[in-house]
């Protein structure tokens, strides 16, 4: 990599920036799910590597929300920008060099950030645990480069109109600045009470709704189309989705905090708000679904429009808990228990992770024009993905519904911790199904790399037959 | 960008955001501000210090740079016994809370109050000061309580309130706060308690003036304990507190929590270096019932960070 670096723009070839963030992003979520599996081991085993500060759930637990928001699906999301956005604008990327200055410090940044809260340098808010400077690295050497290289590729490119996905890319990594800058603003300017902590929160709700969803759902406009050669079944709905993501995501922050002392009218209105988010999610999985009539074959024999279906699939659950989660009725009983948890996997390791799967597989054949190594090796990651994410969020969502009825049982509160004892070994089980499917995912990556049968000018990776 | 269309979306956009985030955001922060702070937010803000994260002062959240609470049952000047109060110390150089740096969030009343007769604006942190919490200040007839800088209304020095008071009296709340977030109790232990069953069980929820001054406030998200905001009026046994922080299975044999040991630090309160390996294989021989009785967990030292956390928590009643 170092030669890419100090090289000039012209001599780096095409598509380096996006491999080298899509084996960066596959390697965090390789540390991300195993930091995630220690974890859950501890919860299931509580006695297991204990005595040792470093190595206490406390310490670790934020380090695996980190490694996988910042480390796998930020990076996947860039390995899509950095591929996805010269293709729709028939162009190349605008610099590929400051893809490569801007992987590289991502790493280095990441890896000194997450060193850091590891050994207890923390701000102690959720979601924006990492101190204020560490945020302004992130913005301004993570965030800013990538959108200006987006955002000069879209204003550089040859094509007229703007598709969908740039739509969302460029809008998306925007947005994640400004998210970014405001959220932290506790953290720079000191503010205080339950302003501090519903800024913190609208800043956990924006990373989720205006970076993860928008630019998760907008990898899938690429990749349906792409390989099944339908076109987009709705430009109008595709429309209404990108305006509504933007007026009815960012707007219900609230809902995250509904039993703090807010205003009552902003709980209101963040309910109206979060239900109508099932506007922009029945746009995206209605036109994604739409657009493979007469194409559902690809669902069987290709795996990434599998992983695409998949994801699109699962925020149908997603979206309609989110929307309805959020009104007081139900909040009150599943708020602060194990269904969030498993809603934010399902986010996040459901929707999110198989689109973005989709993309980097997509992206390191195409980019290094090399077919996939092994077909087996990649059903087993997809199976053991799947299957672990299921069992996960099943189980944790029924340990959330026992945790809910402590709120209306009196009962002691060990009787739920025995209760939901079994769930949390489940969770652990299918966290470490996620964990070994991606390090075989790497393996496959990576062979595909080196040995992948070629695939010649002009054609795309599924014309080739598998030969594994 | 070509097409004017694109032109119109991207100031739509910039509408939209910005009507989003004023709604959002500008407009409850007026609502939030206009409600001015409570008794137990001045307490609370004026025990933990200017920041319970990272901090400046205290980069690797280790207790630096913060305030000592302490139970003042003699009159510092005088000697003659007093109901017991609480004094909020602050050596010179530890920072101010919000409140006291930025009088503006205390509210109308409290502010007047504690600018005026409690004359806060005469702090300051190179010196330290002393304060303490009036509950009953009289402004335009109304009641609000107010922080009185007691350095310069009653001359009470930093150094001199901390030499008159022994080691029990002394609790190290900010510190303690410190704990709570570098360890991320909050994690598991909410600090909010919910509706129905919730507030019978763990007590009433804060009201918005507690957290006036109060960063990180720690709420918690993701319940797998039982709740702490009112923990100290529950459970104030120091003795039952170290057992379950040493070893919470010592108490509660079913509790998923972690070891809190290595806050003990290396050596106990005579002295004594700590042999945790022994302890543990003791402990590992009790709960195969090899032995009758439990190995006893050291007590700790009082300048450990155990004894900010358990001060901190028995803080919360």
């Amino acid at each position: 990599m170092v030669k890419y670096l100090f090289a000039r723009n012209e001599d780096i070839p095409a598509g380096t920036a996006a491999i080298y963030f899509g084996f960066s992003s596959i390697i965090w979520f390789i540390i991300g799910t195993g930091l995630g599996s220690f974890n859950a081991a501890k919860l299931a085993f509580p006695d297991w590597v204990t005595g040792s500060e470093m190595f206490a759930f406390g310490h670790m637990r934020q380090v695996h929300v980190h490694a996988v928001i910042f480390g796998w699906i930020s990076m996947a999301f860039a390995m899509a920008m950095m591929y996805i956005t010269p293709a729709l604008g028939n162009t190349k990327l605008w610099s590929e060099k400051l893809g490569v200055w801007n992987c590289f410090l991502w790493n280095f940044g990441l890896s000194l950030t997450l060193t850091l809260l590891w050994i207890g340098m923390t701000s102690g808010r959720e979601y924006t645990d990492f101190p204020w400077f560490l945020d302004l690295y992130i913005l301004f050497l993570m965030v800013v480069p990538l959108g200006i290289n987006v955002w000069m590729t879209i204003i550089h490119r040859r094509t007229q109109g703007i598709y969908t996905t740039n739509w969302f890319f460029g809008t998306g990594v925007f947005m994640v600045g400004i998210v970014v800058l405001v959220g932290n603003l506790p953290e720079y300017f000191q503010l205080t009470g339950l302003t501090e902590a519903y800024l913190t929160w609208w800043h956990a709700h924006n990373i989720l709704g205006l970076w993860i969803t928008p630019v998760a759902a907008a990898i899938a406009y690429y990749t349906i189309p792409k390989i099944t050669g339908n076109p987009l079944y709705s430009h109008r709905i595709g429309h209404v989705h990108f305006w509504s993501i933007v007026v009815f995501y960012s707007t219900p922050a609230a809902h995250h905090i509904m039993s703090s002392p807010l205003p009552e009218w902003l709980k209101s209105f963040a309910s109206v708000e979060g239900v109508l988010i099932l506007v922009p999610a029945i746009a995206f999985v209605s036109n994604l679904l739409l657009t493979m009539t007469g194409k559902w074959h690809y669902f069987v024999e290709n795996i990434e429009v599998r992983f695409t279906i998949v994801g699109v699939l699962l925020a149908i659950p997603l979206n309609m808990q989110g929307g309805f989660q959020q009104t007081r009725s139900i909040n009150w009983y599943i708020h602060g228990t194990g269904w969030i948890v498993a809603h934010a996997h399902l986010a996040l390791l459901g929707f999110s992770t198989f689109l973005e799967a989709a993309a980097v597989y997509y992206g390191i054949q195409t980019i290094l024009r090399r077919k996939l190594y092994s077909l087996s090796l990649a059903n087993f990651h997809f199976w053991f993905l799947l299957i672990g994410f299921c069992t996960y969020w099943i189980s944790i969502t029924i340990a959330g519904l026992i945790q809910g009825a402590a709120k209306i049982y009196e009962v002691p509160y060990i009787d739920v911790v025995i209760a939901e004892h079994p769930y949390m070994i489940a969770r652990w089980v299918g966290g470490t199904m996620v964990f070994t499917g991606n390090v075989v995912w790497l393996i496959n990556m990576w062979m595909t790399a080196r040995e992948g049968t070629v695939i010649p000018e002009g054609r795309m990776p599924h014309e080739l037959a598998y030969e594994r | 960008m070509a097409f004017r269309q694109y032109k119109v979306g991207v100031r739509m956009f910039g509408c939209a955001l910005g009507l989003s985030m004023m709604i959002t955001l500008y407009m409850p922060s007026l609502t939030i501000v206009s409600v001015g702070t409570t008794a137990i937010g001045l307490q609370k803000e004026l025990s933990y210090g200017r920041i319970s994260g990272f901090s400046v002062e205290d980069p690797f959240n280790l207790g630096w740079g913060k305030p000592v609470t302490v139970t003042l049952n003699k009159d510092p000047k005088t000697g003659r016994k007093i109901d017991p109060m609480h004094a909020y110390v602050y050596k010179a150089g530890v920072p101010f809370p919000s409140g006291i740096r930025h009088p503006r969030i205390l509210g109308i009343g409290s502010k007047d109050l504690s600018l005026g007769t409690g004359r806060i604006d005469q702090a300051s942190e190179a010196q330290g000061a002393v304060f303490i919490v009036n509950e009953e200040g009289d402004f335009n007839g109304k009641g609000y309580p107010y922080v009185e800088n007691a350095t310069a209304t009653r001359g009470w020095m930093p150094d001199q309130i901390l030499a008159a008071v022994d080691d029990s009296n002394k609790h190290y709340i900010g510190a303690g706060k410190i704990m709570f977030v570098r360890e991320q109790c909050w994690w598991c232990h909410t600090l909010l308690p919910e509706q129905t069953q919730d507030w019978q069980y763990f007590g009433i929820p804060p009201r918005l003036g507690d957290f006036n001054g109060e960063s990180p406030t720690a709420f918690g998200s993701d319940r797998k304990a039982p709740d702490l905001m009112h923990v100290g009026s529950r459970n104030s046994s120091r003795e039952w507190l170290m057992m379950h922080f040493f070893n919470p299975r010592l108490v509660q044999p079913h509790s998923i929590m972690p070891r809190f040991d290595y806050l003990w630090g290396t050596v106990d309160v005579d002295g004594d270096p700590i042999d945790f390996a022994k302890w543990r294989t003791e402990y590992t021989e009790y709960a195969e019932g090899k032995r009758v009785y439990p190995p006893e967990v050291p007590e700790y030292h009082p300048d450990t960070e155990i004894r900010y956390l358990i001060d901190y928590v028995l803080s919360l009643k």
